[in-house]
């Protein structure tokens, strides 16, 4: 298997990640040596194995419905790059 | 004192021999004299850290002392610790001071430990050499023209310089044992979901462990005790009674079962390293040890698992850095798609990037059942591997990483060469087993081989005791890098 350039730029764009022409020649040559490496477990038989998501065989704790968190909304904003009364602010989305 | 075990420190600082602050204070004129050579640590704040060690010298005066309380301790830079800058080695968070600490953070606060400063890692912890960091490299004190592995490296170099007493690591596929192979350290990951995830920065959440890293076995042990505690703010904590970890360490190792795994020392495998490990092994033997041959065979399939999974759960976890509420964003752009798509072009580096593309590329529509799920159940195939290696022997033993400490530079173009660094350390995180590495003499230019130890779940304390009973017979842990 082999990624072509419009597989490299529509994975970028997925991933929101901006490349030009030159990164993404070189992304292409150098996932198409790691895809080699992978194509490996193609040929493992698996029928009848259960995936592994994970090494402890636990069930999801649940927790009692109760508000644990404090209200620290000016500690993080602080942070942030761009705020405005409370407001995280992005690129206007909505004409 | 650099030479001292933590123990020896607790008792020194207990019976007044050296104050927390002198302790701490000498320490940070050995990081102020050898950092700028080894980029070990990225953000040092010493007003914060003798702040820290006065107030650990009034516990001992109020007697509420316990066994780390003075003790400076650097960590990884992928822990989040309050009014701190937290980059996990990247761009996207260079200008990151945490509002919180992660639970391990807070359990060294809570003990009395000094926060002596964060050490330099792989971005985002994605590497093997150190060299991904956007703060530039770090050196391997015993050669500054090697690297110190990855991606704990600047926690390995601080280490073996002697620029900390203990400090922490994180280990996805090998980050804590191949970089204290190559520095001469020991390092030890836990069972998966013994120590909290809890403010440690995401990479591959179902393998991601924190662990100790130090001089001894025994200095492990004691780190390890306060690292360990359930938190229910991580979902996979594991709720467990208490345990002392150094309380095997005295246990004489008669009768002790070693698991050899012949795919460990196969083709591939360094002759100066493989030479250094049979004689470790030998030395085990005359410890009353007995050898049995096993077999993982799935082993060489572990590489190409864990790229397919370990960036993966990359992808989705580092979709959180959009330049929205922390962290980095570009400065310019025209739209919301355009500043999410620069911020992170900018921010993250090429390593990061690849992994990201990996990651989004297996999950993708059309391609899940062939990667990602094909991987889940070849991961399964690893993990049973072991579960009938460990009917066979109590611990299993090979070589931490294939070759000693390689020049800075050298496997730089390749991602995949670098990848096949990991061969012997990756299984053990699918499997979410333990694994340590301890210093077992030199390799080729006299630089360090580590000997991997590979224990069942939980059996940390019985690992420890193995490795412990070696550096009591061999020096191999105490020797230090001449040229500091």
């Amino acid at each position: 298997m082999s990624l072509t350039e419009q597989d490299v730029s529509k994975v970028a764009r997925l991933a929101r990640i901006a490349m030009s022409e030159a990164e993404i020649d070189a992304a292409q040559s150098q996932l198409n040596g790691i895809f080699d490496l992978i194509a490996e477990m193609q040929a493992v038989d698996t029928s009848g194995i259960e995936p592994m998501s994970h090494a402890q065989d636990v069930t999801q704790r649940l927790r009692a419905d109760v508000v644990t968190e404090a209200d620290q909304r000016e500690l993080f904003q602080s942070i942030a790059p761009q705020v405005e009364a409370g407001l995280y602010l992005v690129p206007q989305v909505i004409e | 004192m650099i030479n001292a075990t933590l123990k020896q420190l607790g008792d020194a600082l207990r019976a007044k021999q050296i104050s927390s602050v002198e302790l701490t204070q000498l320490y940070l004129d050995r990081i102020a004299r050898l950092n700028p050579e080894l980029n070990a640590y990225v953000t040092l704040n010493p007003e914060t850290s003798l702040a820290q060690a006065r107030a650990a010298d009034a516990r001992f005066a109020a007697g509420t002392a316990e066994a780390l309380t003075g003790i400076p301790i650097a960590q990884k830079d992928i822990f989040c610790a309050k009014g701190w800058l937290t980059t996990c080695g990247s761009r996207m968070l260079h200008n990151f001071v945490s509002p919180y600490d992660a639970h391990v953070i807070s359990q060294f606060n809570n003990a009395g430990a000094i926060n002596l400063g964060k050490t330099n890692m792989d971005e985002f912890a994605m590497g093997s050499s150190n060299e991904t960091s956007y703060f530039g490299p770090v050196k391997n004190p015993w050669d500054v023209s090697r690297v110190p592995g990855g991606s704990s490296g600047g926690t390995a170099a601080a280490v073996a310089a002697r620029l900390c007493a203990a400090a922490t690591g994180t280990d996805t596929g090998g980050s804590i044992r191949q970089p204290a192979a190559l520095c001469g350290i020991s390092g030890l990951k836990p069972t998966y979901g013994t120590v909290s995830r809890y403010g440690m920065i995401a990479f591959a959440s179902s393998l991601d462990q924190a662990g100790p890293m130090g001089r001894s076995a025994e200095d492990l042990a004691l780190l390890l005790n306060t690292m360990v505690g359930f938190d229910e703010r991580d979902s996979t904590s594991l709720q467990r009674d208490k345990e002392d970890y150094a309380r095997d360490l005295a246990k004489p190792l008669n009768g002790l079962r070693i698991g050899l795994p012949k795919e460990f020392f196969a083709e591939g495998l360094g002759s100066d390293v493989a030479q250094a490990v049979e004689a470790a092994i030998a030395e085990y033997k005359k410890l009353g040890a007995t050898v049995v041959d096993i077999s993982l065979p799935n082993t060489r399939l572990s590489i190409p698992v864990y790229y397919v999974l370990a960036p993966a759960e990359a992808s989705s976890n580092l979709s959180r850095f959009d330049g929205v509420r922390y962290g980095y964003r570009a400065p310019e752009y025209t739209d919301l798609a355009d500043m999410y798509e620069k911020s992170r072009a900018q921010g993250f580096g090429a390593e990061v990037k690849r992994r990201i593309m990996i990651g989004t590329y297996v999950l993708s529509h059309g391609y899940y059942d062939a990667y990602y799920l094909q991987a889940q159940k070849i991961r399964r195939l690893i993990a049973q591997d072991f579960v009938e290696a460990f009917k066979q022997c109590d611990v299993i033993m090979g070589p931490t990483s294939p070759s000693t400490a390689f020049k800075l530079g050298e496997k730089g173009d390749d991602p995949v060469q670098m990848y096949l660094s990991d061969i012997y350390t990756i299984a053990v995180n699918l499997a979410g087993l333990p694994g340590m590495s301890i210093p077992a003499g030199f390799g080729a230019n006299n630089m360090p081989v580590g000997l991997q130890i590979i224990g069942n779940y939980f059996d940390e304390a019985r690992m420890l005791n193995v490795a412990h009973q070696y550096q009591l017979a061999t020096d191999w842990h105490s020797r230090a890098p001449q040229a500091l």
